[in-house]
């Protein structure tokens, strides 16, 4: 319900014009990023105690898609899935609470500094910066940090090198107590990766699609042309079967065990090889207007590549599923994680 | 989303696998594509009817149990999961029954379905013929109405089954001035009968997999045809999108290889490329399973297959082929092997036929390319 609503709001106003328009401007648009806010999305999955909407990752899953098939520029997905509900998690801190109530009325983004990612994304528009260190997490107004701007493939991603004085002072919690929550941090922004990748998938698929239809060569449009469909029907067949895992992968997160991580690093490596593949396809489809900076498809292609390597890269992933496969092989009994663990358990109870 | 079982499915699961643990044959059977194999696996099909194991999705009054789509997902699960045999009858029982569930009389229902449950009469497909495959429209095969009895003509082929089963179901011209999709009927008719002659077509394993089957002037009753004359085509295209779609490849069989292939790496020392093949093999199962939970779901909400069955068959079909090349590959100089037992190399073997059968998948892309994505016919 809430995804369609996003999905009507940005087909309406994260068009391709709007996206060029944007590049000359500093890569945001305010007014846009209002709209989202008056929908409380920032505040999407925290708690309605703290002002949120209190939905969970199955929601925030579709929102994500919806952003990904629009190659939405603002931070929505990383700090409404990954960095707020962190923010959350240490309420009970004065500090924390303080930002908390502007993030839930919108007033106010968080930047998370996560040691899976080498740079920060988003600092330059946040209010408050959570950073990851080895003695903890700290909490520090972003305006006091230093910031340097890394340039990404991706034109709308705003990568940074942060610059902070951290001390005891700034520290939110140490590290033992943090961990499980930098954990479940690392599953939500790959799992928010991948769902975004299934949207980024499904328009490179759509806008070569509709190309083919349109352009016409020896007399006929080239997506009469088997090598065209073949191409395109390979690449929906990939997103068919990674949404399934998406979407399983979010409601299992919860979890935090070797199956549900697993599950996401699965739907982060199929959603991303798809957003891949699509990518690449959309500008063979394209031919030489794919490969010029005029047609749109670049950006989507640009985005997967940058999602690829956020939030855990693909060797990375790849070992947890790997761990998973071998340490706890999966039979035909065991599709459903939680149901496997409890029937490990059962085993190893009897 | 519910992703996990209540407490009635895992009960359900348990008394699966007690009685299959129980009724699993130890040894493996012998190819059902052999006289001996045939009828050992009709003995099998037998005794899982006699469980009422053979048809569990089926009405009671047919010999099933009248289970829902998730518990016919974990009735599969445990069947690959006890390595019990291949189904001889898939044929009849995955294909053609849904169609006759939903455009058959309920005396063809009566007539038909309790020996095909039983494994007393085992079914074939005589859909294409030499000048009919992946253009399955271009058939010429007629039945010509005599009295009450079709007068069957035609030559059919690559009938998987036909050289032993009893009965076929292909597709005919009833009108012989129609073309294409009109005119056609589906038939039902016995294959032991005068003016049915079967010539066996080894596969590529060497077994009489295959059979031409020259229709001479052989009779079937014209109760014998399912749905209305001339719509045979529609007809068809709802047992098509059931075997592309659900019911002939459970993800079961691919999620039980897939967790062999897992051992199989365990034991041996696979290099980098061997355990990335493996473990997308692992993935693609996982995902197959968890596309089909989706989809038994969304049916059992009321929903339909429909052109998206495509992309299941050609990821089923491509996975298949993985997973056992992958195999193949850790077996090392071992994979070229006969008689090994283990089953990879006859695996590997069948799984090359997956692209091919049930619409070949260059014809399954041109379906997602035009009925899915809307782009024009070439």
């Amino acid at each position: 319900m809430v995804a369609d609503t996003v999905r009507a709001l940005l087909a309406d106003r994260c068009t391709g014009a709007d996206l060029r328009r944007l590049m000359g401007e500093g890569a945001r648009d305010p007014g846009r990023w209002q709209a989202l806010s008056d929908m409380g999305l920032p505040g999407l999955m925290l708690p309605e105690a703290l002002g949120g909407l209190g939905l969970s990752e199955v929601d925030l899953v579709l929102v994500a898609e919806a952003c990904g098939y629009a190659a939405l520029p603002e931070p929505l997905v990383e700090h409404a899935g990954v960095a707020a509900p962190l923010l959350a998690a240490f309420a009970e801190d004065a500090r924390a609470a303080a930002w908390l109530d502007r993030v839930a009325a919108g007033a106010a983004t968080v930047a998370l500094g996560h040691a899976a990612n080498p740079f920060v994304a988003d600092p330059d528009t946040a209010g408050v910066l959570l950073i990851a260190r080895e003695d903890g997490l700290h909490l520090i107004e972003a305006a006091s940090a230093g910031l340097t701007r890394i340039a990404s493939v991706d034109p709308f991603r705003r990568l940074f090198e942060v610059e902070a004085e951290l001390s005891p002072d700034t520290r939110l919690a140490d590290a033992q107590t943090v961990a499980p929550h930098l954990a479940l941090a690392l599953d939500r922004g790959a799992l928010f990766a991948a769902a975004q990748g299934l949207g980024l998938a499904q328009r490179a698929v759509d806008m070569a699609a509709d190309y083919a239809r349109a352009r016409m060569q020896f007399g006929k449009p080239i997506g009469a042309n088997q090598a065209v469909k073949h191409h395109l029907a390979t690449c929906q067949t990939r997103i068919e079967f990674a949404r399934p895992v998406v979407y399983a992968a979010a409601a299992q997160i919860g979890q935090q065990d070797l199956f549900s991580r697993a599950r996401v690093s699965h739907a982060k490596l199929a959603a991303l090889a798809a957003a891949d593949l699509a990518g690449r396809t959309a500008i063979q489809v394209f031919g030489a207007m794919g490969y010029s900076w005029e047609t749109d498809v670049h950006l989507f292609l640009k985005r997967a590549l940058a999602l690829a390597g956020a939030w855990g890269d693909e060797a990375f992933h790849r070992a947890r599923v790997t761990e998973r496969a071998f340490a706890a092989p999966v039979t035909p009994d065991q599709t459903f994680a939680r149901a496997a663990a409890a029937a490990a358990s059962e085993r190893s109870a009897a | 989303m519910h992703l996990d079982y209540t407490p009635e499915q895992r009960a359900f699961r348990a008394e699966a696998r007690a009685w299959l643990e129980a009724n699993v044959p130890k040894a493996r059977l012998p190819s059902f594509d052999t006289a001996e194999g045939f009828e050992a696996h009709r003995a099998w099909e037998g005794r899982l009817h006699a469980g009422r194991w053979s048809a569990v999705t089926w009405p009671e009054a047919y010999g099933g149990r009248g289970l829902d789509l998730i518990r016919w997902l974990i009735f599969e699960e445990e069947y690959w999961r006890c390595g019990a045999p291949g189904r001889v009858n898939q044929n009849g029982v995955f294909l053609l029954a849904p169609t006759l569930m939903e455009y058959g009389s309920p005396e063809q229902k009566a007539r038909f379905l309790p020996k095909m449950a039983s494994g007393e009469e085992i079914w074939a497909q005589a859909w294409s013929e030499p000048q009919a495959g992946s253009d399955l429209a271009a058939v010429r095969a007629t039945a010509t109405r005599e009295g009450d009895d079709y007068v069957l003509r035609g030559h059919k082929i690559w009938s998987s089954r036909a050289v032993f089963a009893d009965w076929a179901f292909g597709l005919f011209r009833t009108d012989p001035a129609s073309e294409r999709h009109k005119g056609l009927s589906l038939i039902l008719f016995p294959l032991k009968a005068p003016g049915v002659r079967i010539r066996p077509i080894p596969q590529i394993d060497g077994e009489a997999g295959f059979a031409e089957i020259f229709l001479e002037e052989a009779r079937t009753p014209v109760a014998n045809r399912v749905g209305a004359e001339g719509e045979g085509w529609a007809v068809c295209m709802a047992t098509a999108g059931f075997e592309r779609g659900l019911m002939l490849r459970s993800p079961a069989r691919f999620q039980a290889t897939a967790a062999r292939l897992a051992a199989l790496a365990a034991r041996g020392r696979p290099d980098a490329t061997q355990q990335a093949a493996v473990l997308q093999a692992v993935m693609d199962a996982e995902a197959y399973a968890l596309s089909i939970y989706a989809t038994a779901s969304r049916l059992m909400a009321g929903g339909r297959i429909g052109a998206e069955a495509s992309c299941n068959k050609l990821f089923w079909s491509e996975l298949d082929v993985a997973l056992h090349r992958a195999a193949l590959s850790i077996q090392g100089a071992r994979a070229e092997l006969a008689d090994t037992g283990d089953g990879w190399l006859d695996g590997y073997l069948f799984s090359l036929a997956g692209p091919i059968y049930a619409g070949a998948n260059e014809i399954q892309r041109n379906i997602v390319a035009e009925r899915v994505l809307g782009l024009p016919k070439g």
